[in-house]
């Protein structure tokens, strides 16, 4: 895959306050790429920079080789869909189409023919001659991305573009934002606190926190195998197990806490034995069993009582009390059995269900 | 339930006996005169439409009005024009700056026209401040007569309208989505494009509604042009005023008043109208 933008150390500061970290970043030509992260991780920072509204303190941005640090954003001929779209109010859907070709000069019959067939992908042939406020949410999205791909950008940045709809409404735009990615070909650079979002539209995630890149991999990865706790926590629900290591062996460790042990992979975070660690554990890994059942015996298991259940349709989410105080989240399929509050149960899980994660650092 | 809609209605009419007072006042020492002056324009000094066809027959009416009309039209263009620079300066400076700058512009409601128009003379006359200084730098070499003229009356009305036309601008312009621009940009639009194309459109509505404030304002403009004209520079109030105070001619007086008072509701009319369009703009 040819690399189409690359980012060389980018970093921002605002007097003492650092927004981004220096930063690398190279995202390869068609990709569809996700900035995941809480607000103030630096993934707007990052995206306006791109589009040229967020100059960098340092460090270069590169397009196909060429620097771009310092055009102005109607020179770097991206197209950009804002947070709340900021379609023009008083311009028809027609005309707000073809807003970026008039600005390249672009006007009359010339023009008609690409905005028609923007609107067209845009499934809006028929809203041509409305203005926006008389658009639903839905459509005025649509509009929002005819608008940025009408005159074939190299990139197509996406600032949280369906925030504003409901759950409905986003899931049905996730499908279609995969289909007009691969329909048109662009490389496409989406920000989003969303993780469901991330999760199934991207190509490959970037996990920001604080100014700091933590994790770039492709979701199942970033899923199966986060680096750190962060990840693991932002990314989906899961459990933290604390302990010291005991021993290591073919990438595997043994982990000992205060009340029970579990293996754990290593993950490339290769602690020194008898160090504290910490394991990621996700609630779907784990099954429950009563006390008397012998058949879910395993290596890793540990007692408790149940404390809280939540439905969930597909999956029931129990939450055990564990002997050392501490509580366990496991998430097993409806429908097999009741969980009564108070009752006690053994939760085990496979020697490589645990992953090594490295510990956040205290937030100082 | 029968209590509570006694006790409501209890309420209301306490209501409208509170109403009724400022409603009694504004008849009795507004609406009566203003009939008065209607019914003088009338029947002063005999019964018909003598007064209305001075407008067509007499040049010296029809001299102040045009003079009216004009130093108006004169005064709204010159307004919008530095308020918008303003209000615009205003929406993009710090938040320091800005108060600063909001409270120069409020300020200046709390200084009356009269000590207002009396500084202008002080500064335009040939002897003022401004002659003194471009003949010190060897600008000109006889004073310019900048003030008992239309210019001095100019300036006088435009320095007393800016606050009018800069305030109304400054929520219009506040209410534009601070992202379109950046969108414009983004989309492949010069600075100057975006403002052309997406900013300017979409404060016009601003313009228009300032705009007729300060038109109407400035039509009834009385105490500016009578000390900064002269005599010479003459509006429709202060011929209204001659009118009644020293030629004795009431009905022609009446007969002016009623038709800027018209003027003026057909103007309010407007903008009540545009005032609409505005809010449905805005969704």
């Amino acid at each position: 895959m040819k690399d189409t933008l690359v980012l060389d150390k980018v970093e921002k500061r605002y007097g003492d306050f650092v927004a981004l970290e220096p930063t690398d970043l190279t995202i390869g030509a068609g990709e569809f790429i996700t900035l995941l992260g809480p607000s103030g991780s630096g993934k707007t920072t990052i995206l306006m920079s791109i589009a040229g509204f967020v100059s960098p303190s340092r460090g270069r941005i590169l397009l196909d080789g060429r620097d771009v640090t310092a055009l102005p954003p109607e020179r770097r001929n991206f197209g950009v869909v804002f947070q709340g779209y900021a379609l023009f109010p008083h311009l028809t859907v027609f005309d707000n189409v073809a807003f970026p070709l008039r600005a390249r000069g672009i006007t009359g019959e010339a023009a008609r023919p690409k905005v028609l067939a923007a609107l067209e992908m845009a499934k809006l042939q028929t809203f041509a001659h409305r203005y926006p406020r008389q658009l639903s949410g839905g459509q005025q999205q649509r509009v929002a991305l005819a608008r940025s791909l009408v005159f074939s950008p190299e990139l197509l940045l996406l600032d949280e573009p369906l925030s504003a709809l409901d759950r409905a409404l986003r899931k049905e735009f996730q499908t279609e934002f995969k289909s007009i990615h691969r329909e048109v070909g662009t490389t496409f650079i989406y920000v989003t606190h969303d993780q469901e979002e991330a999760l199934t539209m991207s190509d490959r995630i970037v996990i920001l926190d604080r100014g700091r890149i933590l994790q770039i991999a492709p979701p199942s990865e970033l899923y199966e195998r986060p680096a750190t706790e962060f990840v693991a926590g932002f990314l989906g629900k899961s459990n933290f197990l604390r302990g010291r290591t005991a021993s290591a062996s073919q990438g595997q460790v043994e982990l000992h806490m205060p009340g029970f042990v579990s293996t754990a992979a290593e993950n490339g975070v290769a602690p020194r034995v008898g160090a504290p660690a910490v394991a990621a554990l996700r609630p779907e890994k784990i099954r429950l069993a009563q006390p008397r059942d012998r058949a879910g015996a395993s290596a890793c298991q540990v007692r408790g009582r149940v404390s809280d259940v939540t439905y969930l349709g597909a999956s029931v989410e129990v939450e055990l009390k564990l002997e050392d105080g501490e509580s366990l989240l496991a998430a097993v399929p409806a429908g097999q059995r009741s969980f009564v509050e108070g009752e006690e149960m053994v939760a085990s899980w496979g020697s490589d269900a645990a992953i090594l994660v490295r510990p956040s650092e205290a937030s100082s | 339930m029968s209590a509570a809609a006694a006790s409501s209605s209890g309420t209301e009419r306490l209501y409208w006996l509170m109403l009724l007072a400022p409603c009694v006042f504004l008849a009795l020492f507004y609406l009566a005169p203003v009939l008065n002056v209607l019914v003088l324009s009338f029947t002063v000094p005999r019964p018909g439409v003598a007064n209305y066809a001075e407008l067509v027959n007499n040049a010296a009416v029809q001299r102040v009005l045009w003079t009216t009309v004009r130093i108006g039209a004169i005064t709204t263009v010159l307004a919008l024009l530095i308020g918008y620079v303003v209000a615009y300066a205003l929406l993009h400076c710090g938040p320091r700056e800005r108060r600063i700058l909001l409270g120069i512009v409020v300020a200046s409601f709390w200084i009356s026209a009269l000590i207002r128009a009396f500084a202008w003379v002080a500064l335009l006359q040939s002897r003022g401040l401004v002659n003194a200084l471009l003949i010190s730098a060897g600008v000109i070499d006889s004073p310019l007569s900048l003030v008992r003229n239309e210019f001095g009356v100019v300036v006088g009305m435009v320095h007393y309208m800016l606050p009018y036309a800069i305030l109304p601008l400054y929520t219009s312009l506040r209410g534009i989505d601070d992202r379109l621009v950046p969108a414009a940009r983004a989309l492949g639009a010069t600075p100057s494009q975006a403002f052309r194309w997406v900013f300017l459109p979409l404060s016009l509505p601003g313009l228009i509604g300032a705009g007729v404030i300060v038109m109407i304002f400035s039509l009834g403009f009385y105490i500016t042009p009578a000390i900064l004209g002269g005599g010479r520079t003459i509006m429709v109030a202060e011929f209204i005023s001659v009118q009644i105070s020293e030629t004795l001619r009431w009905g022609l007086a009446a007969m002016l008043a009623t038709v800027l008072l018209g003027t003026v509701l057909l103007l309010v009319m407007w903008l009540s109208r545009f005032m609409d369009v505005e809010q449905a703009l805005r969704k």
